[in-house]
């Protein structure tokens, strides 16, 4: 068991230095950090905290995901956006 | 009537920022400081209006992190177009700061502060914020070194805040009602939770205003900002104002709410409306009674290089700064020489300043002045305490307000400019709407040159625009003009609205 950072992570840091297994890296790559939680370390914080320490802190909506792909902040969670007002936004920036 | 203080002298700096007469000419909002006060922050971009002309400051982008998420920021902040705090395009590593720093305080001598603001906040990236302070601080003791935070993580980092003699701390504080906190944090991480509405609000507030008293208590400036967010935390700001002040805060900054739709955050998606230009003013205009409000703030990018109101960050990339060799010990020597020419020209302003001025045409005392109201005036400069900017290029005006005896700065407004490049006035029409929009409360504008086709809709606004007094000192310009209209009987005070005016 493991969770997964994907792609809509903006690379703020704030995840990695609380991870109790050190199983976050950054992939410092030209421009943007990325980061990746290593499947055979990370614990989901059994046994270390309540709950997983890097969804507890992320800001962005549906970055961190569980083994099933379901996000641990789902969309609207954390910035209390009407579901609708950000399909609106998302379609507006596809035309873009 | 001023004096005409060595006003053929332009800032050492050139162009860029704002006019240099611009701000510095209202009473000096530090000037009721103690003396080891202001003698820290009277060269201070940032906390000085009159400093700001003549210093530049920089920030570097090495934290990315952050422990709040507040309704007026959206955490995707890699963005070029887009100038407001939390926003940069380059994340930094501290070693890439400390040379970054390095290098612009070679080539801009100016530069004296180095902040930390972001892009998330800085004390919640402890390690990353304190290892480029360390460093700096050992390779360039002449940078000040200052840093922001909204206040979460202050308590645990005021000790070693003080080891790095970071003497500058502003610690943004929106209200000290947890009621309020939470309509505008919607959460807090704090002990290894998120904790949401006014719970965590009630957290942050406590720890800003503990924070708050330790930096005092320890001598560390601290300058308070705040966002004033319409019928959220407006009204509840001149109560902050009042606390932060009786703690020992030295500075106020009420700035308005950035709330654009396309910037991504709650208030933009969510059509919170942003302060207008008169409901900012009247608002740091109650809170003054209690504190020294600043006025010239321009809600800087995270990683903005430069004076005030410029950004040079684009000549300091990481790939430039890579290829360019610092020689600080010469540079440091040079930067010697700049800062003490710039201290010998303000000393002297300063000195002037205070001298009794003497004016012949002066009516005496007792002579019976007719009663005038006041106006506001709105100057297009491009810098150099002048009108030398056209109207269409102007990307802000300033605003003064003047009456039948005194004068001050008000602000500045900023607008898309009229023409937008060196042929394209096509969208001029709904880009004129909206200058128009921005100047509300505004009688008279005075450019270098205004076209045919923006004079008229200026007038039709109510808006007399005037471009007789190009290249003239603004304080010369805005005062003959005021006299003139006087004369002409177009400011009188018609008797039963002065009545009503006083009540």
């Amino acid at each position: 068991m493991s969770l997964e950072i994907v792609d809509s992570c903006v690379g703020c840091f704030a995840c990695e230095p609380l991870c109790p297994n050190k199983a976050i890296s950054a992939v410092m790559q030209p421009g943007e950090p990325l980061f990746f939680i290593n499947p055979d370390k990370c614990t989901e914080c059994l046994g270390d905290h309540d709950l997983p320490q890097c969804a507890e802190i992320c800001p962005i909506e549906g970055a961190i995901v569980d083994e099933y792909g379901e996000a641990l902040n789902p969309l609207g969670s954390l910035t209390g956006i009407p579901l609708h007002l950000l399909e609106q936004m998302r379609e507006a920036e596809c035309r873009q | 009537m001023e004096l005409p203080v060595i006003s053929n002298a332009a800032p050492p700096s050139g162009g860029g920022g704002c006019s240099e007469s611009g701000c510095g000419t209202e009473p000096d909002a530090l000037s009721h400081l103690p003396d080891h006060i202001r003698s820290k922050v009277q060269d201070h971009p940032c906390y000085s209006e009159e400093a700001h002309h003549y210093f530049a400051r920089m920030h570097v982008a090495v934290a990315p992190a952050c422990n709040i998420q507040c309704n007026y920021c959206n955490r995707k902040y890699d963005c070029s177009n887009e100038s407001r705090p939390g926003v940069v395009s380059e994340l930094m590593t501290p070693d890439q700061a400390v040379k970054k720093t390095l290098a612009v305080a070679a080539a801009i001598p100016q530069m004296t502060v180095l902040g930390i603001a972001g892009p998330g906040d800085p004390l919640a990236n402890p390690e990353r914020t304190f290892e480029t302070f360390r460093q700096l601080s050992e390779q360039a003791p002449d940078i000040k070194l200052c840093v922001s935070t909204n206040g979460l993580s202050l308590p645990d980092c005021v000790d070693e805040l003080a080891k790095h003699n970071i003497d500058h701390v502003t610690i943004t504080i929106n209200c000290v009602d947890p009621e309020i906190g939470a309509k505008i944090y919607p959460w807090i991480f704090w002990e290894n939770k998120r904790i949401r509405g006014v719970e965590g609000a009630k957290i942050l507030i406590e720890q800003q205003q503990k924070g708050l008293e330790m930096l005092t208590s320890r001598g560390i400036l601290v300058k308070v900002n705040s966002v004033m967010i319409p019928g959220v935390n407006d009204q509840h700001l001149k109560e902050v104002s009042k606390i932060v002040k009786a703690k020992g805060a030295f500075l106020h900054n009420v700035m308005p709410l950035i709330a654009e739709a396309e910037h991504g955050t709650y208030y933009g998606i969510m059509g919170q409306p942003e302060p207008t230009p008169l409901e900012l003013q009247a608002l740091q205009d109650d809170c003054s009674g209690d504190m020294s409000m600043m006025r010239h703030c321009r809600q800087c990018r995270a990683d903005a290089v430069g004076l005030l109101g410029e950004d040079r960050g684009d000549e300091f990339t990481l790939d430039k700064i890579d290829e360019m060799e610092v020689d600080y010990a010469t540079a440091m020597v040079e930067r010697a020489k700049v800062h003490e020419a710039i201290t010998t020209e303000l000393e002297m302003k300063r000195a002037l300043k205070a001298a009794p001025k003497f004016n012949p045409d002066a009516p005496l005392e007792d002579e019976a002045v007719p009663a005038t109201r006041n106006i506001r005036i709105a100057i297009a400069t491009k810098g150099g305490g002048v009108i030398n900017e056209h109207f269409g290029h102007a990307h802000e005006f300033l605003v003064y307000e003047i009456g039948p005896k005194e004068h001050r700065f008000l602000g500045h407004r900023k607008c898309t400019p009229y023409c937008m490049g060196d042929e394209s006035c096509g969208d001029g029409e709904t880009v004129l709407g909206g200058i128009i929009r921005s100047l509300e409360g505004v009688e008279v504008l005075l450019a270098s040159k205004i076209g045919f086709e923006p004079w008229a809709d200026l007038e039709k606004a109510g808006i007399q625009p005037n471009g007789e007094h190009a290249m003239e000192p603004i304080e010369d310009a805005i005062r003959a003009v005021y006299d003139e209209m006087a004369a002409a009987g177009k400011l009188a005070l018609p008797r039963a609205d002065s009545a009503a005016q006083a009540a």
